[in-house]
């Protein structure tokens, strides 16, 4: 799960067992925590790595500590200040958005640059198709309610697993966060395979048909002589995404550490 | 069509005798040209020859002076209701009379869900389930239509319809179930809270993409229709979801297919942060009903026996008639959208309180059955704490059941698991032998108590086995 979404979950829980009290307040004794065991039992994990922020890179002059959400929101800040066609629509982005990625930009830029549409997904993008095609520029926001988080952290998880396998069995790795898959930047990983022998690719998305397939394919293809072992994909399993069942599902520090030293040991 | 551009080639397009002909192949008994004889003419007594629109596609009168339809939203579609806000009957034809253990049955359930509803919030916020959804607000219309239908009548619900359940007694028990992913969730633990399903009570499961249940309940509709089930189809969903490009489908697909459904959309006043202002310009959604040609009448949704009655015509007509009703209940959402929103954020308190205070469909109906003398001060108190302590009692049991066996994760994906997906069920076996202590293991099932993949469809209707779903009774106080 996203740490980014996780805050802005805690942070929407705090504000909102606030406004809570006022009407829906339970009477008399409240919940009693369940036995100490049980308790520890219940609490749910909220992330399953441990969050590590970026480097400050020095290339760039000043730079400001920011989240994911808050990153979003200064990009479309200065997209709106840079560029005066520039328009931000779709659900629910007029208050802040639910995934907090519009927040305080309505009041800035007024409500005819950043403003609600209808509940309607093929509308808000006909609608910003049509903008561009005028040349102004269009910014939509998809939502899907807050049960779809994009797995923006998976680096994280890589990260710790690097440091993993340089603690536990001598080895180094060159963490690549791919960024974008049409293109993808075939070099920078082929350069690192002919290097290093060896390539895990891990992923959230479903192991038949995912990304990990394409760049294993394309890897092989371009550096089949430098393998020193099968390329290995940690990826999520071939079923549709769960609830309960999720610290199951995911392609976590421990599955990938495991492949890693599988193909360590190739 | 043929026959008409066929007299036109042949008479041309002269107006006299043309029209005429053509006026006369429009009759239901014409049969072709050589009706058109100029003799029968005499005998039709047309009121006048100005001609009329041969359009395929409109039945309409020509008009020659340039007007456009100016829509109607100041006053619009006016509001169905029995009850004042105190719950006085207004008009006294209309009160469908209901004996006393119906009217208590729709009160206790209201009720029931409130209690339910407040648990299950705070529990949320204490981080012993992952999500939750209230209904606050919009009880009585979930229990003013389930009492109107038949109970094997098929629901189509969207989220907040939790009342539509509590109505045909699903235990609180399976409930909780569900909210808490344990091994008595019908559902396996897949789904995120108040995604319930209920093949038994003719539930159909929960999806999270909004919309995406209006064309499937038409589709169930045409097919109840075929078997002469006697049955109707009901669909739930938001004035929100009522955007999305699926509701025109279904809208539209009901009605040219003659489909026994009632489409019921609970137009509360937001999606999620936005106000209706934003979602429509319109006169709200019972307006659509008519450009697709379907029955249609808004209702004030906070007062019960206005959905009862609207729901139970409805129904009559619709499985009688074989067409589409729409029913627009109009309501406030006194909750936030759900436990990731703060609706302080778009709204103010005031507004909120006012519906919660001044229109509440639990109070009006309590307000009602107080003035007929069927509850009294004394069995609000005996009844709320009844039923918080049933809420409490299966609150507590759903805590303490295990979740099901990590297994599955894997099974119900295909009727027979391919090769592919067992080998990845077996590498997660595998990997938990060795990494299981950094695996919740001690909350799952050990083995599985259910057979996997035995056969049942991974969409939708999950079977709700009679063995694990006690009737909730109402009335009795013990367990």
């Amino acid at each position: 799960m996203a740490a980014i979404a996780a805050t802005a979950g805690r942070l929407l829980r705090l504000r909102a067992a606030g406004a809570e009290g006022q009407w829906c307040r339970l009477r008399g004794a409240g919940l009693q925590a369940a036995s100490a065991a049980g308790d520890a039992a219940q609490r749910r994990h909220v992330a399953h790595f441990t969050f590590q922020p970026d480097p400050e890179p020095q290339e760039y002059g000043q730079t400001q500590k920011m989240n994911l959400f808050q990153a979003i929101t200064s990009a479309l800040d200065n997209s709106l200040a840079k560029d005066p066609t520039a328009v931000i629509f779709g659900e629910d982005v007029a208050f802040g958005g639910v995934f907090r990625c519009t927040v305080g930009l309505r009041d800035k830029y007024g409500k005819d640059r950043v403003f609600n549409t209808p509940l309607c997904e093929q509308g808000i993008v006909g609608f910003g198709i049509g903008i561009a095609v005028t040349g102004a520029t269009a910014i939509a926001e998809i939502q899907f309610a807050d049960y779809i988080f994009p797995a923006f952290d998976q680096v994280h998880v890589i990260r710790e697993v690097a440091s993993m396998a340089q603690e536990k069995l001598g080895v180094s790795c060159e963490v690549i966060d791919l960024r974008t898959i049409l293109p993808w930047d075939v070099d920078t990983v082929c350069k690192s395979v002919i290097k290093t022998g060896r390539l895990l690719i891990s992923h959230e998305a479903p192991l038949t048909g995912g990304f990990a397939s394409e760049i294993s394919s394309t890897v092989q293809e371009e550096c089949f002589l430098n393998l020193e072992a099968p390329i290995s994909r940690v990826c999520g399993y071939d079923t549709p995404f769960p609830h309960i069942f999720e610290p199951f599902y995911i392609p976590d520090k421990w599955k990938c550490y495991d492949a890693l030293r599988k193909m360590i040991n190739y | 069509m043929a026959v008409a551009a066929a007299a036109a080639r042949v008479w041309g397009s002269s107006r006299g005798l043309g029209q005429a002909g053509l006026l006369l192949l429009r009759r239901p008994w014409a049969r072709g040209l050589a009706r058109s004889h100029p003799q029968r003419q005499e005998q039709q007594h047309f009121p006048s020859l100005d001609d009329k629109p041969q359009f395929p596609g409109a039945s309409a009168e020509f008009i020659d002076k340039l007007e456009f339809i100016q829509p109607n939203v100041i006053s619009g579609i006016p509001v169905y209701r029995v009850m004042d806000r105190q719950g006085q009957i207004i008009n006294p034809s209309e009160d469908p009379h209901l004996p006393q253990e119906k009217v208590l049955k729709f009160y206790k359930s209201m009720t029931l869900l409130n209690t339910m509803d407040r648990i299950l919030y705070e529990s949320q916020r204490q981080g012993r389930i992952s999500f939750y959804m209230t209904n606050y607000g919009e009880e009585g219309t979930h229990v003013g239509s389930a009492a109107a239908l038949d109970n094997t009548d098929l629901v189509f619900g969207q989220y907040r319809e939790a009342g539509v359940l509590m109505y045909r007694d699903y235990p609180l028990e399976l409930f909780m179930a569900q909210c808490y992913g344990n091994v008595s969730d019908p559902g396996k633990g897949r789904q995120m809270p108040v995604h319930y399903g209920c093949k038994d009570r003719h539930f159909v499961t929960i999806s999270s993409p909004l919309a995406t249940q209006i064309p499937q309940a038409v589709g169930a509709a045409y097919a109840a229709k075929r078997a002469n089930a006697n049955r109707v189809v009901i669909c739930y969903f938001g004035e929100g979801a009522a955007s999305e490009g699926d509701a025109h489908a279904g809208f539209n697909f009901a009605a040219t297919l003659e489909c026994p459904i009632i489409f019921f959309c609970r137009n509360n006043g937001y999606a999620i942060s936005t106000p209706t202002s934003e979602q429509y310009r319109g006169d709200g959604i019972a307006a659509r009903g008519p450009g697709y040609g379907i029955m249609s009448i808004r209702v004030d949704g906070n007062d019960v026996f206005a959905v009862y009655n609207a729901t139970k015509e409805a129904r009559r007509r619709a499985v009688a008639e074989n067409q589409p009703f729409l029913i627009e209940a109009m309501t406030y959402r006194i909750g936030h959208h759900s436990t990731s929103d703060d609706s302080s954020a778009y709204r103010s308190v005031d507004e909120v309180n006012y519906w919660d205070k001044q229109d509440h469909p639990i109070s009006r109906l309590r307000h009602y059955l107080q003035s007929r003398g069927w509850w009294d001060d004394e069995q609000e108190k005996a009844w709320r704490k009844q039923s918080r302590k049933k809420v409490m009692e299966a609150f507590e049991q759903a805590e303490r059941k295990p979740k099901p066996n990590p297994n599955l994760l894997f099974s119900d994906v295909y009727q027979e698991m391919p090769t592919q997906l067992r080998k990845q069920q077996e590498a997660l076996a595998r990997h938990l032998q060795t990494y299981g202590e950094h695996y919740p293991l001690d909350h799952f099932e050990k083995k599985s108590s259910r057979t996997p993949g035995a056969g049942l469809p991974h969409v939708s209707l999950t079977a709700c086995r009679s063995s694990k779903c006690p009737g909730s009774d109402l009335t009795a106080s013990s367990r």
